[in-house]
């Protein structure tokens, strides 16, 4: 059996241990805000935070994620610092790859509070947006972390 | 749709069920599903209802994919309704014709509805002045709805629309042309920057796309097709498959019957308690295919080929004055072959649906640009009436035009038949890029004749292409009207001498529309050809391109020997106009500094290219620096004149995302084939423009404008590719004459 915290709530699992935290979190605890993309862990769909750090949820297996804390993008509320910067911004199209744009640009933030511009490209190259959004993602990151655009 | 006329019916002819009496609806009639706008106690429209309480329910009838097209409708509505948006309830429609078409494809939501739409809201809002005139006994002149109320100044009356519903519903439909509409000036909403109706949800979480969709009791499904094109199924093998825990079943899906249309591809499904299951189960089937005719397909051999097709006489498909009389006549001549390859719409959602069959009926939620079609193709494959299929439609994660062919919905309600059950089906990003209808590939070859100046007194334009025409007819050869409309024979050139010529194309694969469809190709043909001439005569790209526009004017395409298609539009509303083309090169010139720009070599240059395409004209000028085999754009600008906007922020985000989705098919988006096999499966193979990669600031300029409401999603991206190209050219000295460039520039 595994055990986790999953958005601050301890969860058991007794299901087969290789099986993606991607579809874990989907199927089953309905944590739909986390999507699929390729899994691969080519385009940043699926990204969550595992004990504070951006992963791809379709490249961490459940046996991988034991004992640890696991955060989705329904833990933030539409409260984090990098959610108001997008509603301010207008940042989503579609809106399919932002959960996990939002995430890996909170965790981002979390470990550099000023990123550079390289910095951003660094982090954020991994999360494909097909619907182009990307300069108002760095723009939405820089005003998140109170940096000049 | 198109005739918006106006009349007053008495529900009760239309409705057994429902509906209080005395309510009114507008237009056609009403389908057995009825929305909440149809049940509200006002609805003098399909597209709005207003209920007691004072909520107006507005419908969004056109599908979500990223353009804002679903807040954008109902934002224009509610601003001539004088409804507070925050009392404003946007409603997703069904599937239903009564709503007119709701293909969300074409880059035309706005323009086909805006009349429509505001002319309802426009009717709604006199009846509810003319209501609270009857109910004060004054003049309904002296009536005026303001923010969500009517009020009498002169008396200092004021009632809500709530409290006005009802007896608004009771009065005759006024005259369409005794409507008045809001001026620019008394707009609320419209321009103003309010977020799109889904904005929090998406950046929470929460929005549910096809993906997310679920029914109660249902199994996820994993479908293996032929990897050829039209193969057959021989046998399968799925005993290891059963053991695998989760999986319930696995059933098979019959091959579509040519023409394929929208139909499933036929194959092996993989039937689970959840995805993960029916992907672990997938891996374990045995399957034999016979692979058909298409299994010595080779894409490379099959491009030579389109380009050497493009070299010889084809089909006229444009002719004026004499070409080849011109050619002999000439003080140069320039020629070139340039091509494009198969690409994927790859949006980030893969095809997602889920559906139920039962008692002979469909119900379905779907990622679809095109419920009507999702209610079509169902009912096809099930032999049932279209009107027993009922297609809630979904948030779209992408769309790009992958979304309006609606196979992955039928397979899905085929499944439930078969098993009883409801049935979600996803595709994987495997099967997404293996199995796509792709873009078509191309092969053109340009040929000019040039006077002394270096400007050309003859233009032959050439181009070979397997037709989406295939869809519908597996014999096609020669493109549709609107593919050759589509930026190459409505070029609008100042010569005397001008041909365009298509050649046949066997087809050997699925080919569907893309985002900006035949544009792309002839785009990337005829701007980077210009470029090239004016290279020859040593001119500036802008002024040279100008020179061949020739003065501002109309033109009547339909003369020029051809049927011109001008996306479904008449010519004299949406004429074909070089001042307007002009006039968005000359905007673009002076944003991005063209005059004074870095003049090229050493790795740093700006190209430029202007295209007029879903009635839209566009010019962009590009940055390039070339480092290796790595292009960086650091600034691109984007000149448009779309006609009137209704949401400026959504136009300038579709204009920014056009640089990048064309950035992607210019420098790196690319399917192959070979032995029928597509060569690419996900994103490590089929690549586009990653952060790094997108041109770090697309400056878009909009020129405002009263003429009518033109295409905004898709004309962004045919002048990308050829701009990127040129810049590259005056970059490093390197003409690429074959997209994606990335594979020249590496060469």
């Amino acid at each position: 059996m595994i055990q986790l915290k999953v958005n601050g709530a301890t969860r058991k699992f007794e299901g087969d241990p290789e099986m993606p935290l991607l579809w874990y979190l989907r199927e089953l605890l309905e944590l739909t805000g986390t999507k699929y993309g390729c899994g691969m862990g080519l385009c940043g769909a699926c990204t969550v935070h595992v004990d504070g750090k951006a992963v791809r949820g379709c490249q961490t297996t459940m046996a991988s994620a034991a004992g640890k804390s696991v955060v989705t993008i329904e833990a933030l509320k539409g409260q984090h610092p990098v959610q108001k910067a997008w509603m301010a911004c207008n940042v989503p199209q579609c809106g399919y790859c932002q959960s996990g744009q939002i995430m890996q640009a909170a965790a981002l933030l979390k470990e550099k509070p000023k990123p550079t511009d390289k910095d951003i490209d660094d982090a954020m190259q991994g999360n494909i947006c097909r619907c182009g959004t990307y300069q108002r993602i760095r723009k939405a990151v820089k005003m998140a972390a109170g940096v000049r655009a | 749709m198109s005739e918006n006329t106006l009349h007053v019916v008495e529900r009760r002819a239309f409705l057994k069920y429902t509906f209080g009496a005395g309510a009114l609806i507008l237009g056609t009639h009403v389908e057995a599903f009825a929305s909440s706008a149809d049940t509200a106690v006002f609805h003098p429209s399909v597209y709005l209802g207003i209920e007691p309480n004072g909520t107006v329910i507005l419908i969004a009838h056109r599908s979500e994919m990223g353009t804002g097209s679903k807040s954008t409708l109902p934002m224009i509505m509610a601003d001539e309704l004088e409804a507070d948006w925050k009392r404003v309830k946007v409603e997703q429609a069904i599937g239903d014709e009564k709503y007119g078409s709701q293909n969300t494809d074409g880059s035309c939501s706005i323009r086909d509805f805006v009349e429509i739409i505001r002319t309802a809201a426009a009717s709604a809002r006199t009846m509810l002045e003319q209501a609270a005139a009857q109910k004060w006994n004054v003049p309904a002149a002296e009536c005026q709805a303001k923010n969500h109320f009517v009020v009498h100044t002169k008396s200092n009356k004021k009632a809500g629309f709530g409290e006005l519903a009802t007896a608004a519903s009771k009065l005759p439909m006024p005259d369409k042309k005794s409507l008045k509409l809001k001026t620019d000036s008394e707009f609320r909403y419209i321009n103003k920057n309010v977020p799109v109706v889904d904005q929090q949800d998406l950046c929470e979480g929460k929005g549910v796309f096809g993906l997310d969709a679920k029914m109660p009791n249902m199994l996820v499904a994993s479908i293996e097709h032929s990897p050829v094109y039209g193969g057959t199924l021989v046998s399968f093998d799925a005993a290891e498959t059963k053991k695998v825990p989760g999986v319930r079943d696995v059933v098979t899906i019959d091959r579509f019957k040519p023409p394929h249309n929208f139909q499933p591809l036929g194959g092996v499904a993989v039937l689970a308690d959840t995805y993960w299951a029916a992907l672990q189960g997938r891996k374990k089937l045995k399957v034999e295919w016979n692979l058909g005719p298409n299994a010595s397909y080779d894409s490379d051999r099959y491009r030579d080929s389109l380009v050497a097709a493009a070299k010889q006489p084809g089909k006229i498909v444009r002719t004026q004055g004499n070409v080849e009389a011109g050619f002999a006549s000439a003080a140069k001549i320039h020629e070139a072959s340039y091509s494009t390859p198969l690409l994927s719409h790859a949006p980030m959602e893969p095809p997602a649906a889920v559906a139920e069959f039962k008692n002979g009926k469909v119900v379905c939620h779907a990622a679809t640009q095109n419920p009507q079609a999702v209610q079509e193709t169902v009912a096809g494959a099930l032999g049932i009436d279209k009107k027993d299929v009922t297609c809630h439609v979904t948030l779209l994660g992408g769309g790009f035009g992958r979304k309006s062919k609606p196979d992955y919905v039928a397979e899905a309600a085929l499944l439930s038949k078969k098993v009883g059950r409801p049935v979600k089906v996803i595709w994987s990003r495997e099967d997404d890029i293996r199995t796509d209808f792709y873009h078509s590939t191309a092969g053109m070859y340009v040929k000019a004749g040039l006077d002394a100046g270096g400007k050309p007194t003859s233009w032959l334009h050439r181009s070979v292409f397997p037709s989406i025409g295939t869809t519908f007819d597996e014999k096609a050869e020669y493109a549709m009207d609107l593919e050759m409309g589509m930026g190459w024979n409505d070029l609008p050139f100042d010569i005397p001498n001008h041909q365009a010529e298509n050649g046949p194309a066997k087809n050997h694969i699925r080919i569907g529309w893309l985002r900006a469809v035949a544009n792309v190709y002839h785009a990337f043909a005829i701007h980077s050809f210009v470029d090239e001439l004016a290279h020859l005569a040593g001119k500036d790209p802008v002024e040279y391109a100008l020179s061949l526009i020739g003065p501002g004017r109309k033109i009547e395409m339909n003369p020029v020997g051809m049927k011109y298609w001008n996306h479904n539009q008449d010519q004299k509303t949406f004429p074909v106009d070089t001042a307007r083309l002009r006039n968005v090169i000359d905007l673009v010139a002076q944003k991005s500094n063209w005059a004074n720009r870095a003049k090229g070599g050493n790795g740093h240059g700006w190209g430029f290219a202007a295209h007029r395409s879903f009635l839209t004209y566009v010019a962009v000028a590009t940055e390039v620096k070339v480092e290796g085999g790595r292009v960086r754009i650091p600034n691109m600008h984007i000149a448009v004149d779309a006609g009137k906007t209704y949401n400026e922020d959504r136009v300038l985000a579709q204009f920014e995302g056009a640089g990048v989705f064309g950035t992607s098919i210019a420098m790196m988006s690319e399917i192959s084939v070979k032995d029928g096999k597509v060569q690419q499966s996900n994103f490590h193979n089929y690549n586009v423009a990653r952060l790094p990669e997108a041109p770090e600031t697309v400056h878009v300029h909009l020129i405002k404008s009263d003429a009518p409401a033109a295409g905004v999603g898709e004309p962004g991206v045919p002048p990308i590719p050829p701009s990127i190209a040129n810049a590259i050219f005056a970059a490093t000295g390197k003409r690429l004459r074959d997209l994606p460039l990335r594979k020249g520039l590496r060469a």
